[in-house]
């Protein structure tokens, strides 16, 4: 980085730190912040849309769709995280593999199961074997986030379903009473202000979400609790900067990262908040009234 | 525009499946210098890089370099995310059932315990290693308490924490840090005799793969560069083919 960086060996103090700061590796743990805000930014809207998606079809009144929505908010929301990480993701991997496998190499005659082997023709392999390193990179991100999202989704689901039937009952006979369809008055009338009995559960798995991104090493990518185990780690003179074992260090700026923006986002869910309760009959508005007054 | 755009992506990605031909992805752990570590620039080296490269050359191959984390390294192997294993893993009868070794490129190396002082007792005491290697094994069967960790890192920071009494690890790990340690880790015991070498790991379906390694193998085996690149890294009186 610097131009006094050439020879490791003879820096000291502060010269050696500031080159020891901005080594490749610690550049993409500095980058790795960025990945596990992407993350965060990219999953949180997807698993909002299937725990809705989810909570619609729970509250169907066509059968078999409600048994989709029960099941799936049931059975995700059971198993443990890591189980479902570690499965799942192997899994869904496999299956678009195979699909490939069998659209792109019908002549094929050797099976896909040899042994504890799964073995695909090159040019099914997802991605490409020969392909650059970001596309893995990107590839396994999407896997993530589709993973969250499923995760997340179910819970979502859950809490999605109980703010809709929170939504008093006479506030949709009255839009019966004008004359909406079941529809309209499920998009005009419940939709709006089931979002104020939705959020307390949406802001905490929010939080929670904020905490599970060291998930993310499970499924091979380098975020920011590997880098700072990484980074901190004993190093010898293997290494063009050794150190002892500074893995607290690391993991005291984790700390102060997850606070600040754990911290960030408890004030923006309060101003969403109060825009939601504004103007509506419950505690919360009144409450808040009081508070702001 | 937009169209103009679109036909560049179909054109991108068709180059991309032209060129699918033989890349061979070299899957190691990158935590267990001086073996394979990622230096400071964020790329794997160690001597096991500085091997497969060779390797890589002699066999006509392209290879591209890929970390995983130790416990998960053979299934992903298996399933197809890389194609070799390539981080210092031993060969024993119980990989061997589920994936396939080349010949192998380090001889049999002597494992060593490590502690802060060299009165502990290696018999009964708590000792650590890392999960799922022939020294976790090793130490389950001794009678000591096993308690085992996800890199080696972490078994050289639980001794020093007084976690565990000593560590039980290949002794050409443990000596750089013996070494470096100012006097605070000293070897405990005679060296421990396990382990049968030092091979690559291939699925057990590809057998094309091995046999082009096992060649390049033997190739640096016999003009002797295999052993240079062995004292380069593991010091002059470490044991070569």
């Amino acid at each position: 980085m610097f131009s006094f960086c050439s020879d490791p060996s003879t820096l000291e103090g502060g010269k050696w730190l500031a080159c020891y700061l901005t080594t490749g590796k610690h550049m993409a743990f500095y980058q790795s912040f960025g990945t596990v805000l992407g993350l965060l930014f990219v999953t949180a809207p997807v698993a909002l849309l299937f725990g809705f998606l989810g909570a619609m079809a729970a509250r169907s009144h066509f059968t078999p769709m409600r048994w989709l929505g029960r099941i799936y908010m049931a059975v995700v929301r059971g198993v443990p995280d890591i189980a479902f990480f570690l499965f799942f993701v192997i899994a869904l991997d496999q299956g678009i593999e195979w699909l490939r496998h069998k659209a792109l190499c019908p002549d094929w005659t050797e099976p896909v199961r040899q042994g504890n082997d799964f073995v695909v023709c090159p040019a099914a392999k997802m991605p490409l074997s020969s392909a650059p390193q970001w596309i893995h990179d990107t590839y396994s991100f999407s896997l993530a986030v589709f993973t969250f999202a499923i995760v997340f989704g179910a819970f979502a689901a859950n809490v999605l379903f109980g703010a809709m039937r929170a939504v008093p009952r006479p506030q949709m006979e009255t839009a019966e009473a004008y004359g909406m369809s079941h529809r309209q008055a499920f998009w005009r009338i419940m939709v709006p202000q089931m979002w104020v009995f939705a959020l307390p559960g949406l802001s905490n798995l929010w939080m929670i979400l904020i905490k599970a991104t060291p998930l993310l090493f499970l499924l091979g990518i380098k975020d920011i609790v590997y880098y700072a185990k990484e980074l901190g780690g004993y190093k010898t003179q293997a290494f063009a900067y050794p150190h002892p074992d500074w893995r607290v260090f690391y993991f005291l700026g984790l700390l102060v990262f997850y606070l600040l923006f754990t911290k960030a986002s408890q004030i923006v869910l309060d101003k969403i908040m109060r825009r939601l309760t504004h103007g509506q009959a419950t505690l919360g508005a009144s409450f808040d009234k009081e508070v702001t007054a | 525009m937009k169209k103009l755009m679109l036909t560049t992506a179909a054109l991108a990605f068709s180059a991309s499946f032209a060129t699918a031909g033989e890349t061979i992805r070299m899957g190691t752990e990158g935590a267990y210098p001086p073996y394979n570590f990622v230096n400071d620039a964020g790329e794997v080296d160690g001597f096991e890089r500085e091997l497969g490269d060779e390797l890589c050359k002699r066999a006509e191959l392209t290879c591209t370099w890929v970390t995983n984390d130790w416990d998960s390294i053979i299934p992903n192997l298996v399933s197809g995310n890389y194609d070799t294993i390539i981080a210092g893993m031993s060969i024993t009868p119980e990989r061997d059932q589920v994936i396939d070794f080349t010949e192998a490129y380090l001889p049999p190396a002597p494992s060593a315990y490590m502690a802060l002082s060299e009165n502990v007792d290696l018999k009964g005491g708590v000792i650590a290693a890392q999960t799922g290697t022939i020294q976790a094994n090793y130490v389950a069967n001794s009678g000591a308490t096993v308690v085992e960790f996800a890199t080696a890192d972490e078994t050289i920071a639980a001794v020093k924490n007084g976690e565990a009494d000593a560590v039980l690890a290949d002794k050409d790990y443990l000596s750089p840090i013996v070494a470096e340690s100012g006097g605070t880790f000293v070897f405990v015991g005679d060296d421990i005799p396990i382990g049968g070498g030092v091979g690559m790991g291939i699925r057990e379906s590809d057998g094309e793969l091995k046999a082009k390694f096992n060649k390049a193998i033997e190739s640096m085996k016999a003009d002797g560069s295999l052993g240079t690149m062995t004292k380069k890294w593991f010091g002059e009186d470490a044991s070569t083919y």
